[in-house]
């Protein structure tokens, strides 16, 4: 805070989207479930299960 | 109302529920380091050739124990702690529902005693992965997960405490770095965590007769994305750590606080994905999958562990120079508080970790040089130079820096605290670069006997795998030397130390609260905290302001690419194409 504004008017700021995503742990939370749990998870799990089965 | 302390040396507040629960935590988790260190011990003395201790069936009982107790218990433990340290002492905000917190901690501790029960049973040498089709007792699983729910509640109970502390303004701006380290390790550990559930809730049903199979190549998939993303939450965490301890010994500030959180960043979307590279040479999936996961996103993460491996000796080196200590390339380094176990216990995690964890972690994760050193003894090799030289130092260099501050309580036997992050650090250096070197050579990980004796197929390593892992008996001794040191000096501080507070007693250093006169009602002052965005100002041309620690990295990088071409080296060797 460069100001000396009360600071409970900081969110009238403009805050840079960088920010905004860095400033939010639910977002990243989602981001980091979201990646592995597809390109890793589901992903993996899908090629495991279209192995064939072997005939007898 | 909650009730705060100030810690008049530090100036650093404790809420009291949390306070107790990080002591709580802490406790447990060294009670559960100093059982894993005892069984390394046996562990380690039984791989040491000449000696040979342990028969094979207690050899397997007692490696399952050890990995168990020290890379899922020990270190989750004390996670939890940090956790609860990075949200409410360092946010100085009260923490959320300490109730659950407290449950939460009870689980951890109720299923780490049922695993163990199982394993020491004697029917559950399963070892930690506890592939399917071996079985092991219901109760090896079951108290497993609700370790994990304990875990998870920890958690949780961190990311309400962000909110708590957003919501009543504790502080102004972007939460601390170190705090944003901790919500990334918070955030791994929830992935980690629902895997976990995935796959060992299955498997336990599977124990008790109520699912008839499951397919061992999805359990590795599934098993992998909890068992390495575990491990990407001590990396989050103890980088977050290396921070701190940064800050506080120092007074070092982040170089840039965008670009080390950038690199946060980078962990959250990749470094999960690397789980892969444990299922490198598994059928069934293809070079797709491996090649995405391992060579793109774990290159990504990687990245950013160099970044933080640069910008943490670089903020040191700053701060020192602006001390007036820069004569030279190294002068920052020379004069550094090497007399001070957390931060030559902090430096050596984090040289360890880059040198000896981070270049071989790179070769095990390329798909095709892998194959070379894939299930030998270089494996555990690689991975106690991450989290035990890197995850378990920063932990203990934590530990020295947090008796006097959380236990009030001074440190007993200085003079072997001096020892003892360089006693530890040169045993597992010992351990870990010989079990590398043994391992090319091609011994087996988790083997009793690597003379087969008495097998009608055996196999004759050359004589200086026999030399190599006996030295890596000589190192394990050491290191066990030096983790007795780091429990009686922790353990007897609690209980002998002198006490810097007169309500600090014996039963409070456990985790009872101290006497309500040491606290106060009164909120803390809000905490002025930096923009995220901040590049200090200072740091102009960034690297050339630190230029030791530029020397440094380039050393890193050589060597990296040495190693690295030796490897692809030894790979065109190993079938002869004349
Ligand atoms: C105190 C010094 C320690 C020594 C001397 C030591 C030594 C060893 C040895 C010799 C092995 C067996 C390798 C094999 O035969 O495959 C092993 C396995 C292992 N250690 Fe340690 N260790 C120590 C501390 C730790 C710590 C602190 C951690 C975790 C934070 C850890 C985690 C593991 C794990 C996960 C395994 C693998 C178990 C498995 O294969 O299922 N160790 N250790
Ligand atoms: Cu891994």
């Amino acid at each position: 805070m460069a100001d000396d504004n009360n600071t409970d008017e900081r969110d009238d700021e403009k805050i840079s989207p960088w920010q905004q995503i860095i400033d939010n742990p639910f977002l990243l939370l989602f981001i980091g479930v979201a990646m592995p749990t597809v390109f890793y998870t589901l992903w993996g799990v899908m090629e495991v299960a279209t192995i064939p089965i072997a005939p007898y | 109302m909650a009730l705060f302390r100030q810690c008049p040396d530090t100036g650093l507040f404790f809420h009291k529920e949390a306070e107790n629960l990080m002591k709580a935590n802490a406790v447990a988790g060294v009670v559960c380091l100093l059982i894993a260190g005892t069984l390394a011990l046996l562990v380690v003395l039984t791989r040491w050739p000449a000696v040979h201790l342990l028969p094979a069936d207690t050899f397997y009982m007692v490696l399952t124990a050890h990995g168990i107790c020290a890379l899922i218990f020990w270190v989750i433990l004390f996670e939890i702690a940090i956790l609860y340290f990075a949200g409410s002492t360092l946010l100085r905000s009260r923490l959320a529902t300490p109730r659950w917190a407290c449950a939460g901690f009870v689980l951890m501790v109720v299923g780490a005693i049922m695993t163990l029960a199982a394993v020491f049973g004697g029917n559950s040498s399963v070892m930690m992965t506890s592939y399917v089709p071996m079985r092991a007792d219901p109760s090896f699983y079951l108290g497993l997960i609700l370790f994990a729910v304990g875990a998870l509640i920890g958690c949780f109970v961190y990311l309400g405490t962000l909110v708590v502390a957003k919501n009543e303004k504790t502080y102004e701006g972007s939460v601390p770095l170190v705090t944003f380290g901790a919500t990334v390790a918070a955030i791994i550990a929830v992935f980690t965590i629902a895997s976990g559930a995935e796959i060992l809730i299955p498997t336990y049903l599977w124990s008790i007769g109520y699912i008839s199979h499951i397919d061992p190549a999805m359990y590795r998939v599934i098993w992998w994305a909890l068992g390495h993303s575990s491990q990407q939450i001590n990396v989050a965490a103890h980088v977050a750590v290396w921070y701190l301890i940064a800050g506080v010994v120092f007074g070092a500030r982040p170089m840039s606080e965008k670009v080390s959180r950038a690199a946060y960043l980078l962990y959250i979307f990749f470094l999960q994905l690397a789980s892969a590279h444990h299922l490198m040479t598994d059928p069934g999936i293809s070079s797709e999958w491996k090649i995405f996961n391992t060579s793109y996103a774990m290159y990504l993460a990687v990245l950013a562990s160099m970044i933080h491996g640069l910008t943490v000796p670089g903020a040191i080196e700053v701060a020192q120079r602006k001390k007036g200590l820069t004569n030279g390339a190294f002068e920052w380094l020379r004069k550094a508080p090497w007399g001070n176990p957390v931060f030559s216990g902090m430096f050596i995690s984090l040289v360890g970790f880059g040198f000896l964890g981070g270049i071989s972690g790179v070769v095990m994760g390329t798909e095709q040089i892998s194959i070379i050193i894939h299930n030998t003894i270089y494996v555990p090799g690689h991975f106690h130079a991450t989290v035990v030289i890197g995850t378990t130092m920063a932990w203990m260099a934590l530990t020295f820096l947090l008796i006097p501050v959380l236990f009030r309580r001074k440190m007993i036997l200085p003079q072997f605290a001096k020892l003892q992050p360089y006693i530890f650090g040169l045993g597992m250096s010992m351990v870990a670069v010989f079990h590398m070197a043994a391992g090319t050579l091609g011994v087996a990980r988790r083997h009793w006997d690597m003379g087969f004796a008495g097998n009608p197929l055996g196999f004759e390593y050359p004589a200086t795998a026999y030399l190599l892992m006996g030295i890596a008996g000589i190192g394990g001794v050491i290191a066990v030397t030096g983790g007795a040191l780091f429990v009686i000096i922790t353990v007897g501080s609690l209980i002998f130390g002198e006490k810097l507070q007169p309500e600090a007693g014996l039963l409070q250093s456990f985790g009872v609260p101290l006497a309500d006169s040491a606290y106060s009602d009164e909120k803390p002052a809000r905490l002025p905290m930096a923009p995220a965005e901040a590049v200090e100002a200072d740091h102009g041309e960034a690297g050339f302001e630190a230029p030791g620690t530029f020397i440094l990295a380039m050393v890193l990088l050589v060597s990296f690419v040495i190693y690295y071409f030796i490897n692809w080296k030894y790979l065109s060797e190993v079938w002869g194409l004349a």
